[in-house]
């Protein structure tokens, strides 16, 4: 079966460059990327897709989502964070392992695969844990989680305090080509929180996380980074210290990287003014200095990932006290255009925006995807960049629908998502 | 008559200078009728006030109550330890169950900060916050401001000085934007610790120790300190805080002669409080709990009386 993709604009965030191409797949694969129009007439083309006025990527990657299952599937199935990642433009996501139970076994980790094959949308890497249990006392099976298709390995939110198994970890999972990601949060300096803790949260009286509490644990991977010589990957980055932290050990030339998220360069501590449990999210919505310092951090390269952090919570979770809330929103479908942004905004040139939503996620994470390039998958997404609308429930197909969002003029659309040559989403379809 | 333009009651944050200064007034005239033989007026015959405290509470409960009866509405208290989620519900069913009876006004304590809000947009009725975790508590700081008023006959220009555990104290937050809006100059006080974050943004200054910051003021407000609320972490025990960030007669000379010392209740005696200064001359303490009626009175009767009658008698 071949498929023409044709009349589209074609980002490569390699060569940074933006250019009309038709695109010949075969097979599931890339087989041409040829000039516009210069197939003519093929009766051997069987499906040809007309992006003519629209931009083709390559399918976003989000390095850091929760899919809930197994354990919490009133909140999000595999198959419904598939679904909407697909809508969203993803071609592939990484799940976080703080399921239940956690992702710490070759069981847990073929049954996401499983299921995530199942569900014919994104493609669904699973991300294992680092500690048994997410205990923090000692390793889970790397090699084996490894060989069973686990891409990377986290305790999540319940973070290594320990440093010695973290140092471990580094080094053993190295060995064994799994990437290490850590959620950076003192938690004894953050116990009780649950806003940004400044000016806004002393005014509206909720109990504050400092900055510090991130930034202490983004020096410690950084030090552990150095000893080791092993690369260390750093979750939602929110702060500004941790952004200079991460710049300077890049300058050092250490195998540092790390990933923000559209709220925090979209959203700042502002907005938990009115105690709406949609903002409450870990780490917290930081000061307008924060944002700043985070946008020019994406803008010169040390943060490398736009990740969603996607996290679904039921309206039991969410419409209650303020304090008993849940942290966490959802994110697969907002990210694109929110990104969009940035770029409108000069920020980020397109192609760079797209390296950080796909090519450097799939890069870190050693999965295929973040570039349309011959002989590759054909793991795109066609966009509408002109595409206006007002986001709204019923454009979620998350289970859950606590987007913070909700109500935003949002600009850039996905129009389709292609996963290994087969169409996975169609707008309006 | 001035009006009052507010469906709820939630902090001192949403309140103008002119509805404080209305709020006081509307307390002042209703005073009297607690000085009665017959301490009933009928001006809110037929409303229902429901008392509804998800934390403990003995005094401004009762003061809520007793407001309410003398003003001649019906009153119901409802109790609740577990927050809504603990029950399986939302705070939102929660909310509508409470609309679903019909009440004109809801009294609500919450240990969560912001609950009140959430009340407030679900329900048609009057929410008033009786202290929401540890944001605001603006009846307290209402009956304060009247306190003050009535001791030194006005507020703008006072320098006031609040001492204690600011951090987790919705009576200082309260009392904080109250005084600023009325035109006090206001210092808080305290270890370090118990001063939170950000705090100069809202217009005060700090001075740590008390002995420096009370001196030549007008008024002093103290805080209880609240062990149950507070972490091992926040300061080193009961007898360092006393001694060095207690109110007694030693410190308080520093302050102007007539100054006057006020404390929201209850006292922990012989720790932010002496027994000498907490039954002195300057302590309003008690005049602080009888101003509380009146100004609970006039709030309720200017979100669910004042519309019907201007007459307050």
């Amino acid at each position: 079966m071949i498929t023409l993709i044709k009349g589209g604009e074609v980002v490569n965030p390699h060569s940074g460059t933006v250019d009309e191409k038709d695109l010949v797949i075969e097979n599931g694969k890339i087989s041409g990327i040829l000039s516009k129009g210069a197939l003519g007439d093929s009766s051997s083309i069987s499906e040809t897709v007309d992006a003519s006025g629209k931009v083709i990527i390559p399918g976003l990657v989000d390095m850091h989502v929760h899919l809930r299952e197994p354990g919490f599937e009133y909140k999000e199935t595999i198959a419904s964070g598939a679904m909407a990642a697909a809508a969203g433009g993803y071609s592939a996501i990484a799940c976080m392992p703080n399921t239940a139970p956690p992702n710490d076994c070759r069981a847990v980790t073929e049954f996401i695969i499983e299921q995530g094959r199942k569900a014919r949308a994104a493609a669904v890497y699973p991300i294992a844990t680092i500690s048994k249990g997410q205990k923090g006392e000692s390793l889970v099976d790397f090699c084996e989680l490894a060989a069973a298709g686990a891409v990377g390995v986290s305790d999540d939110g319940s973070p290594v305090v320990n440093s010695e198994l973290m140092r471990r970890a580094l080094e053993y999972a190295q060995y064994c080509g799994l990437t290490v990601i850590s959620h950076c949060e003192d938690l004894n300096l953050s116990k009780g929180g649950v806003m940004h803790e400044g000016e806004i949260s002393t005014r509206i009286g909720l109990p504050g996380i400092s900055g510090s509490s991130e930034d202490i644990f983004v020096y410690r991977e950084i030090s552990l980074a150095r000893l080791t010589g092993c690369p260390v990957h750093i979750a939602h980055i929110s702060t500004g210290v941790s952004v200079e932290l991460v710049r300077r050990a890049k300058e050092e030339g250490l195998p540092v990287t790390a990933e923000t998220t559209p709220h925090y360069f979209t959203l700042d501590h502002e907005s938990l003014v009115g105690y709406d449990t949609r903002f409450k999210v870990n780490p917290p919505l930081r000061t307008s200095k924060d944002v700043d310092e985070i946008k020019k951090g994406l803008a010169d390269g040390v943060i490398d990932v736009i990740a969603t952090d996607h996290a679904p919570h039921d309206s039991l979770e969410k419409d209650v006290e303020f304090d008993k809330a849940a942290f966490g929103m959802i994110g697969l479908q907002t990210a694109l255009p929110l990104t969009l942004e940035l770029v409108r905004d000069g920020i980020l040139t397109l192609p760079d925006a797209i390296s950080r939503l796909s090519t450097n996620g799939a890069a870190i994470l050693g999965i295929p995807g973040g570039e349309i390039k011959e002989g590759e998958n054909a793991d795109l997404a066609i966009i509408d960049m002109a595409c206006e609308y007002r986001f709204e429930e019923k454009d979620i197909l998350s289970k859950s629908k606590n987007s913070p969002f909700l109500g935003r003029m949002l600009k850039g659309s996905c129009d389709l998502t292609m996963v290994g040559g087969k169409i996975v989403y169609q707008r309006g379809a | 008559m001035r009006k009052f333009e507010h469906k709820d009651l939630l902090g001192m944050e949403a309140l103008s200078s002119a509805d404080i200064g209305l709020i006081l007034d509307t307390a002042e005239s209703l005073k009297s009728i607690s000085a009665r033989d017959i301490k009933k007026a009928p001006t809110l015959r037929g409303k229902s006030v429901v008392n509804f405290f998800y934390e403990p509470s003995t005094r401004t409960r009762s003061s809520f109550e007793i407001a309410a009866k003398r003003l001649s509405a019906d009153t119901f208290s409802l109790s609740a330890s577990t927050s809504s989620m603990v029950k399986g519900e939302t705070l939102r069913d929660t909310a509508m169950n409470l609309q679903a009876m019909n009440p004109d006004v809801i009294v609500l304590r919450h240990s969560s900060s912001g609950a009140p809000y959430v009340f407030a947009n679900e329900l048609e009725a009057s929410v008033i916050n009786a202290g929401d975790g540890i944001n605001e508590h603006p009846t307290q700081a209402l009956l304060d401001l009247y306190t003050i008023r009535d001791k030194k006959g006005g507020i703008e220009g006072l320098k006031v000085v609040i001492i204690g555990d600011i951090a987790h104290s919705r009576v200082a937050r309260s009392d904080i934007i109250g005084l600023l809006k009325m035109g006090a100059h206001v210092t808080v006080a305290g270890p370090p610790t118990l001063i939170p974050k950000g705090i100069e943004a809202m217009g005060v200054s700090v001075v740590n120790d008390p002995a420096r910051a009370v001196k030549d003021c007008d008024v002093i407000m103290l805080l209880r300190v609240q062990f149950e609320r507070q972490s091992k972490l926040l300061f080193p025990g009961i007898r360092e805080y006393s001694t060095y960030f207690g109110l007694n007669e030693n410190v308080i000379k520093g302050a102007k002669n007539d100054v006057i010392v006020m404390h929201p209740g209850p006292l922990n005696r012989g720790v932010e409080i002496s027994n000498g200064v907490a039954d002195g001359p300057y302590s309003v303490i008690l005049d602080q709990v009888a101003n509380g009626v009146a100004v609970r009175m006039a709030v309720l009767y200017l979100l669910i009386g004042g519309a019907k009658s201007d007459n307050v008698d």
